[in-house]
């Protein structure tokens, strides 16, 4: 079952929410209830970001809501400062924590992410029930209420606007951010970090940012609920909650904004309808409820890992990128004259423990020209393709680049010179559109950060950006399918995005892995095409290919490896002659 | 601080230390075979203390009548799960092994609990009807997803911990208790008394130590699981069952549990809950060492052990505030030095 | 006329949406030396492990008789098909001896233990370092050793997925060796290779695979001869791009 799409649903929902409570028919009960979804869907939409979007998964994102809380508890209490003046301190106070925790968190590899947002969930729950200044096990009472004026926000319906506003605004905000260019780095993360950081994105203070805006929203949650529940205790910001939180995330989906309310919305209402049905069952009060909570949780991974919102609603609507105005483009790159040399590699070696993967490796790249890289299986060219474009740092010797040493090599600099590449096993953010996916390749022509795409203030730039990867989609004959979600494409047509990728960057030398494996044989046509008219206009092209066809008939010179070392080099009807280039592909038994 | 305090709190260290390393053991064991970071793990050592402590008062425990309804709930799944291929071999499999094994310890249990025939007989009955449970749990709420990500894994065991500790609520009750020494018996040395139960605790896990490192290294059922997490393309390769090899480090990791819960149970009152902390204590020492190394798990749970013992003398407020802080840097040493951590998916 | 030994039917395999492996049929039958060669990325090594079970496929997988296609790999195993994997995927951190014992995990102690002892006859070199961690052999040694594993499980069938693959020539020499030794023993083999000549030199029969697909099948004098197999290596501008 799935209901149209479009924004039509949710508004629709969003102002039934915000009319229901005032309708007279909705008893106090189910309005405080409302309250805790919203104050819960703050926290849950800040994971979908961290987890569901961005790859990263936290525990312990209930300690962030604890700050937020305590913030606001102590400054009230303790020094009477009027609540609406501790939301930046709230706000503040959280962002400066998970500053500083982010930044050791982020950098944790695999599982260890999760496991260290366990590790610091659990101390903090630990330090707030422990500080005597934080009233220790017992927490802070009597947090005086917000006010509009004089008049206090105490009646649940009251509150309920102000939830809600919270709730509308995060969402806008959120949607916001991922829409922008900084998003689309975000987006790219979990699926393809190695697509990422290969057009310029610097994936440690991306993941921070993440982090950041995502502790920022817990935050703001804590500061809603110290002042709605009036009173802060260690209780509801441990380790459960945090799993909880994370829980709701994913029940709605992880990945999907709308879904996390959803989310809270199931695991508040489902929690709080275990508490007043399994006592009554079982005939004793306890905490009952856990029992079937680790059961849905379970059960929600064993059958819909990827949560409920998709399965109600289908995949998402496309984004609506801005039409560029007045014909303006981005800045292109100048190219040097055809026939200077451009890529000198200089007795490039590389070593793995004993083994010797690229063994002295010499050969130019000038201007202009097209490159084929060529040898059997494990000859090394993958390696040598990832000494030039910084993925792995040389073991000995040089690669120059228009004059520029390689040695500190980055992906992230190899973008900035002007190095766009493909991957042989592509590095697809699948569920971004196609046209998305290419726009990712002109990260580094773009300058507006975060705070610009909350407020929407990136529109102009995004216009520029989108116009060029739509260019590019034009030059690789995939326009009639900008829109499509890129995992509903094939493999061979996923091949030429990563080309327009690549373009998108303004190269002048574009590195190409096997850019024709899984291509029909019109599509070939098509890319060679495109190669040739990419080289008559000044750009080089290094190819990897085991298509001998395609990489003979459209290189200008090439380069054969084997066992790490070159064996020949030169134009491809000599290479076909030559004994040594037969022996290691047919290989012989003397 | 004198030497009679660092040494009390040195003993006190390594009793807690031993314990943990147990569990820390069990720990890596299953992440080695399953990849599945075990976090209900705990709960087995405080249902194995609260059962001694019903058999010593003379009271069936609840624990048979929690594995008969896991068993129910591993039979049900696997029924669902492969509804359309039920050989009989399976149907006699799960009868006798969900079904008619709780059942037999039930009966078992109620007639024996009110005989009280002593310590040795609670312990055994205690460790019978915890380890059970192991493979149990693995078959309802990991088999399914044994192919998925060790963070869909992990948010799973997350999930079973819930479950557990609101059965132990259900099952146990809210009232904690103790059990009695293994042995009464005391020693001096000096100003420092030695207790006979501190004793018991040590050669008890060296014990278990020693057995454990022959299981892996002497036999090849042992080495088998070895394979599992040494090369899960190359265990299968050779027929290794991917599935069986996941269960019996599911009831190995039950084992200890139950081992562990028999040794802390005089040492602490332990509720329906306090398996989480011991859990997580042994799971720093785990992932100390690496998720990989046995003697380094072992060396960091000592480590552990001794850290919190000095913790709660300087500072006991704040005790598990710094041995959960200490996991982080650690963490992040990992990543730098051991990137090979990452998933290969 | 008697069923092949090993009977692949109609064989395809897709990586979620991209089929890979199209309709692909082959047979060995008993005692025989077969082989699968083509160039990189022709879908051999998919073939092999969609046979062995490690993935999942489409198709019949006749063996001995009976269809395996929906028999569990450990079952595979125990009928006799073993497979040596490209990546060799041995037990590093476990000594070559216990690598070699884990190989015959679905046979008896007694089985065991008597085809070590013919393993270290074949291969003294494993012998020599039954107490050496496997990662720490050269390559060389670490082929042998998978080779040695796979026939601890005594294998009716054994397939090799690129046994020469980074391996020196001298090396390549021996390895070819025992596959020759072994098929004299009664073991029937499927070779998948991309040294299309050290193949076909000693196979009985020969297939090539383009593009997920049999492009030929024959003799390996037929084959060594075809002009076309050059071209599907190096491409003789078959193709105008």
């Amino acid at each position: 079952m799935k209901f149209s799409r479009g924004p039509i649903i949710p508004a629709i929902c969003a102002l039934a929410i915000l009319v229901a409570p005032f309708t007279g028919l909705l008893p106090d009960y189910w309005i405080t209830l409302f309250n805790y979804i919203g104050i819960s869907s703050l926290v849950a939409i800040g994971l979908v970001l961290l987890t569901g979007v961005g790859g990263m998964t936290s525990f312990g994102q209930a300690a962030f809501v604890g700050f937020g809380a305590y913030t606001t508890a102590v400054l009230t209490t303790r020094f009477g400062i009027s609540p609406w003046l501790t939301l930046p301190a709230s706000l503040i106070v959280t962002m400066a924590v998970a500053g500083l925790i982010g930044a050791i968190t982020v950098r944790l590899s695999g599982h260890y992410l999760p496991l260290g947002t366990i590790a610091w969930g659990i101390a903090f729950f630990y330090l707030f029930g422990n500080l005597d200044w934080l009233g220790a096990h017992d927490g802070l009472a009597g947090i005086p209420p917000l006010r509009l004026g004089t008049h206090p926000l105490i009646d649940p319906r009251d509150y309920f606007v102000v939830v809600w506003i919270a709730v509308v605004m995060a969402v806008i905000a959120t949607q916001n951010l991922l829409g922008g260019r900084i998003g689309r780095a975000i987006r790219a993360l979990r699926r393809s970090t190695r697509a990422a950081e290969a057009f310029g994105v610097n994936t440690a203070a991306a993941k921070l940012m993440v982090f950041v805006y995502a502790a920022m929203l817990a935050g703001l949650a804590g500061w809603l609920y110290a002042h709605f529940q009036r009173s802060v205790s260690p209780g509801p910001f441990g380790i459960t909650t945090g799993t909880e939180y994370l829980l709701m995330a994913v029940l709605g989906g992880a990945g999907r904004v709308y879904g996390a309310i959803l989310g809270a919305a199931g695991i508040t209402f489902l929690r709080d309808q275990l508490q007043n049905f399994l006592p009554w069952l079982i005939g004793n009060t306890g905490n009952y409820e856990t029992i079937a909570f680790g059961a849905v949780l379970v059960l929600i991974l064993q059958t819909a890992s990827s949560g409920v919102w998709p399965i109600l609603f289908g995949p998402p609507p496309p984004p609506a990128p801005p039409t560029p105005r007045g014909g303006k483009t981005t800045p292109e790159r100048t190219l040097p004259a055809p026939g200077t040399a451009l890529l000198q590699v200089q007795d490039a070696r590389k070593v793995f423990g004993g083994l010797v993967a690229v063994n002295d490796v010499n050969f130019d790249v000038q201007s202009g020209r097209i490159i084929g890289l060529i040898g059997p299986n494990g000859a090394g060219k993958s390696t040598t393709f990832n000494l030039i474009t910084g993925v792995l740092p040389l073991s000995s010797g040089q690669i120059q680049f228009e004059g520029h040493a390689l040695r500190t090599q980055t992906p992230q600099r190899a973008a900035a010179l002007g190095l766009g590449r493909t991957f042989q096993h592509v590095e697809i953010v699948a569920d971004m559109s196609v046209i998305e996916n290419v726009a990712l390749g002109a990260h580094l022509l773009g300058r507006a950060g975060p705070l610009r795409a909350i407020l929407r203030l990136d529109r102009a730039e995004e216009a520029l950006l989108f116009a060029n990867a739509k260019r590019q989609l034009d030059r690789v004959g995939l326009a009639d399918v900008a829109f499509k979600p890129a995992g509903t494409l094939a493999l061979g047509q996923l091949r030429l995005v990563e080309v327009a990728r690549a373009l998108c960057l303004h190269p002048v030398l574009l590195l190409l892995d096997e850019p024709a494996a899984g291509l029909r044989v019109g599509e070939k046509k098509a890319l060679a095409r495109l190669l040739r008219e990419v080289r008559s206009e000044g750009l080089s092209v290094l190819l990897v290919e085991h298509d001998m066809d395609f990489v003979m008939s459209l290189a200008d010179r090439l380069v054969v490896l084997d066992f790490g070392t070159r064996i020949a080099e030169g134009i491809p009807a000599d290479i076909r002659q030559h004994p040594a280039v037969l022996e290691a592909y047919l290989g012989g038994v003397s | 601080m004198d030497g009679t305090i660092f040494l009390f709190l040195l003993q006190d260290g390594i009793i807690n230390g031993a314990v943990y390393a147990l569990v820390a053991i069990a720990t890596v064991l299953v992440f080695a075979v399953t990849r599945v970071i075990l976090v209900p793990q705990g709960e087995f050592v405080a249902f194995t203390a609260l059962t001694i402590a019903a058999l010593e008062n003379g009271n069936v425990p609840a624990t048979p009548w929690l594995l008969l309804a896991l068993g129910g709930l591993a039979a049900a799944s696997e029924i669902v799960r492969h509804v359309s291929e039920l050989s009989w071999r399976r149907v006699a499999r799960i009868a006798l092994f969900d079904l008619a094994l709780p059942v037999a310890l039930l009966l078992l249990t109620r007639t024996l609990a009110p005989m009280k025939l002593g310590q040795a007989v609670n312990i055994l009955l205690a460790i019978a009807l915890i380890t059970p449970m192991g493979p149990m749990i693995y078959r309802i709420a990991f088999e399914p997803i044994a192919h998925s990500s060790v963070l869909v894994l992990l948010m799973a065991a997350f999930g079973v911990h819930f479950s557990l500790t609101g059965l132990g609520l259900l099952f146990f009750g809210p009232e904690g208790s103790g059990t009695t020494p293994l042995s009464s018996a005391s020693f001096s040395l000096g100003d420092l008394v030695i207790s006979g139960q501190s004793i018991a605790v040590l050669i008890v896990t060296a014990v278990l130590l020693v057995l454990f490192a022959l299981f892996f290294g002497r036999t090849l059922l042992g080495k088998a699981l070895r394979a599992c997490s040494s090369n899960r393309v190359g265990a299968r390769l050779v027929g290794i069952p991917t599935s069986a090899a996941g269960q019996i480090a599911f009831a190995l990791a039950a084992l200890l549990g139950a081992v562990s819960g028999v040794l802390i149970g005089p040492l602490m009152t332990v509720f329906y809950d306090s398996g989480f902390l011991i859990g997580l204590k042994a799971f720093v020492a785990a992932i100390l060492g690496g998720l990989v190394s046995y003697p380094l798990t072992v060396l960091a749970a000592l480590g552990v052990g001794f850290a919190e013992a000095l913790f709660s003398f300087w500072a006991s407020n704040f005790k598990e505030v710094l041995v959960f802080t200490l996991i982080i840097p650690v963490l992040a040493w990992r990543s730098v030095y051991a990137p090979h951590a990452e998933e290969t998916e | 006329m008697t069923a092949p030994l090993l009977d692949v039917r109609n064989l395809c395999v897709s990586y979620g949406r991209a089929e890979v492996v199209h309709d692909v049929s082959i047979a060995v039958t008993a005692g025989a030396l077969v082989t699968v060669i083509g160039s990189n990325g022709a879908g051999k090594t998919t073939l092999l492990n969609a046979i062995m079970g490690l993935l999942k496929a489409r198709g019949g997988i006749g063996f001995r008789g009976n269809d395996v296609s929906a028999v569990a790999l450990e079952s595979r195993v125990q009928s006799g098909l073993c497979l040596v994997p490209e990546r060799r995927e041995l037990f590093a951190d476990m000594p070559v001896e216990d690598n070699l014992l884990l190989g015959g995990f679905r046979r008896s102690r007694a089985e065991r233990k008597e085809t070590l002892e013919q393993i270290f006859v074949r291969l003294p070199r494993l012998k020599e370092r039954r107490q050496q961690l496997a990662g720490t052999l050269s390559g060389g040694e670490r082929q042998m050793l998978a080779m040695g594993r796979a026939l601890m499980a005594r294998p009716v069938l054994l397939m090799l997925d690129e046994p020469s693959l980074g391996l020196a020539p001298r090396i390549v020499r021996d390895v070819f060796h025992i596959l020759t030794d072994l098929r004299q023993t009664g073991v029937s083999i499927l070779l998948v290779e991309q040294n299309a000549r050290a193949a076909l030199e000693v196979a009985d029969y020969a297939y090539v695979m383009e593009l997920g697909a049999i492009t030929t099948q024959g003799s390996p004098q037929q084959i060594a001869a075809d002009p076309r197999l050059v071209e599907s290596y190096l491409g003789l501008g078959g193709n105008e791009y």
